[in-house]
């Protein structure tokens, strides 16, 4: 079974000037245990690396179960002049969540949003 | 305060906060439709302003003289008259006032009289002006670009606008002249949020962790719908995505709040909308500057404590810098971009040839641009990562666009782009919206001001 990022998590992105950030939340706390562990700042620099990301820096909200990236420079000149469709990054985060996991199922079940009415 | 109820509320513990517009250009019916929906409504926020609003603003000021002003927001302010003239309490703030608040009041004043409602005091907010600062210390450390750290130098004599982000308290001052419509220019948008709470609970200006609590309550609404349902990961599953409600906030005299949306519309309110909404545009947690206050997330917490509604306390504030964010603009030359439909067998294939064949053109005219991208979108291009792009595809739409210091290499391309029409692919089609058009860019220029530099002032007009 392939699995990606959004089996574990969601996310929102949005520009900063010539940045970009993108939200990672999780929807459990063995989720947040695990983006905590596996999805490092170098890891989602060497995933977008396709883009201008010069570097990428992560911070960690573990009272909500949340990484915040900011890829600095993923948008070249920034948003007003920019020539890319996507020039304020608000697709980085669907892109973000269909990054290939690599995840037992052990580490899935606990991790995988609760199923609510 | 004598009476038991908080000023400008029927309410003695809570305010109720609206956001109705999150950029120029969105839904223009959602004012009358909150107060509609949910009459208890004490005041109203919208925001008109985005990085690069201010330039736009400008080059309509420089042809009509009396402009400068997002003028949707006077249908905006023809469609609240009727509720006030019904004997509706609720404030208005908006920074629609733009480059030129007074005369956007000006303008508000025509509209409230020709609606039988002339008694609203009207509010203008000035002051957060920056381009003489500028311009006339353009060698200042604080000037320097916060992005790339250039110095702004000689390019402070091409820049068009310098806006300083002000914070909340000319629009309290505003309040407590009793106007009922705030008119200001460029305010940090959390601010348009703090200031009613300030006023309501008469909270000192360095009561940090409640202004912080009233700040974190801003960032939520100030994007509309954002935190209703748009644009969320969950937007598939959720109901009525035609009519999704616009986002109340709660605020209460600690500075915690409920966010929730008006009854009987669509989209949600839940813990997931409202975390993606928290960490949007967010840099540092720990760190979140404003105007008002210096915010930490990290000690908030977000517990769903009713159907579409959540709420959302323990914000810590700090002090805020001595500095204030400007945002300036200078003009940066032309761009264009030109889209067709490239139907049949090796659509993506197609696409990329043809988009480099209108490049190789302008290229053997002597006219390649400085920046030039091809994008063919259907086939994962959008976000180029290796792993999600597709070439077998039976269509794509190929997207070229070019950027130049010049407007002529801009404007060859868009003659040029037609000719697609028959000399490129079979299968070439969509062109019914013409020949693309040029438009002018601006530079985006994010740098300081000393906040003591910056002076506001309050006219209210009645």
């Amino acid at each position: 079974m392939n699995h990606t990022l959004k089996d574990i998590a969601y996310a929102r992105s949005g520009d900063k000037g010539r940045h970009a950030n993108i939200g990672l939340i999780a929807h459990t706390d063995a989720g947040y245990a695990f983006l905590q562990q596996h999805i490092t700042a170098e890891r989602v620099h060497a995933y977008f690396e396709a883009l201008p990301v010069t570097d990428v820096v992560r911070y960690e909200l573990p009272n909500l179960g949340a990484l915040n990236f900011v890829l600095h420079n993923v948008l070249g000149k920034g948003g007003s002049q920019s020539l890319a469709s996507d020039a304020q990054g608000k697709a980085l985060g669907q892109a973000l969540l269909m990054m290939p996991l690599e995840i037992t199922e052990t580490e899935l079940a606990p991790a995988r949003a609760e199923v609510t009415a | 305060m004598t009476d038991t109820s908080l000023k400008n509320t029927g309410r003695s513990d809570t305010i109720r906060i609206a956001n109705v517009q999150a950029f120029w250009g969105d839904y223009s019916q959602a004012a009358a439709d909150l107060l509609r929906q949910e009459p208890d409504i004490d005041f109203l926020t919208l925001d008109y302003l985005a990085e690069v609003s201010m330039s736009i603003l400008a080059k309509q000021q420089r042809r009509q003289p009396d402009r400068g002003y997002a003028a949707d927001f006077l249908d905006v302010v023809r469609s609240i008259a009727p509720f006030w003239n019904q004997g509706s309490r609720v404030k208005v703030i908006a920074n629609a006032g733009g480059l030129a608040p007074r005369q956007c009041a000006l303008a508000c004043q025509v509209i409230l009289r020709e609606a039988g409602c002339p008694g609203r005091k009207i509010g203008v907010v000035t002051g957060d002006d920056v381009l003489c600062v500028l311009q006339a210390e353009p060698h200042s450390e604080l000037s320097r670009n916060l992005d790339t750290g250039e110095q702004l130098g000689d390019r402070a004599q091409q820049l068009i606008t310098a806006s300083a982000y002000v914070g909340a308290a000319a629009i309290v001052e505003a309040l407590q002249a009793d106007c009922d419509l705030i008119i200001t220019g460029r305010v940090a948008d959390p601010s348009m949020v703090v200031a009613p709470c300030q006023y309501a609970f008469g909270w000192a200006d360095d009561d940090y962790d409640r202004l912080a609590g009233a700040t974190i309550a801003g960032h939520l609404i100030e994007c509309g719908t954002h935190v209703t349902g748009g644009i969320s990961t969950q937007w598939m599953d959720l109901e009525d995505v035609c009519q999704i409600g616009y986002p109340i906030v709660e605020v209460d005299a600690g500075g915690g709040c409920v966010v929730t949306k008006p009854k009987e519309t669509g989209g949600a309110v839940n813990v997931r909308t409202v975390k993606e909404q928290l960490l949007y545009e967010l840099g540092n947690p720990d760190s979140y500057l404003s105007p008002d206050c210096t915010v930490s997330f990290l000690s908030l917490s977000v517990a769903q404590i009713g159907p579409d509604r959540v709420a959302v306390r323990g914000a810590r504030g700090s002090s805020p810098p001595a500095t204030l964010k400007v945002s300036a603009t200078f003009p940066a030359g032309f761009q264009s971009s030109g889209s067709l439909v490239i139907f049949g067998e090796r659509a993506a294939e197609k696409g990329r040839r043809a988009g480099a064949a209108v490049l190789n053109r302008l290229q053997s005219q002597g006219l390649a641009p400085d920046e030039s991208r091809i994008e063919c979108l259907g086939g994962g291009s959008t976000v180029p990562l290796p792993h999600l792009q597709r070439d077998d595809l039976t269509e794509v739409v190929l997207r070229v666009s070019v950027a130049d210091a010049q407007r002529a290499p801009v404007a060859q391309f868009a003659r040029d782009w037609t000719s697609l029409v028959c000399s490129g692919p079979q299968g070439t089609t969509g062109y019914a919206a013409g020949r693309p058009r040029v438009s002018e860019t601006f530079a985006y220029w994010p740098c300081l001001v000393a906040a003591d530099r910056v002076s506001m002032e309050i006219e209210v007009l009645s």
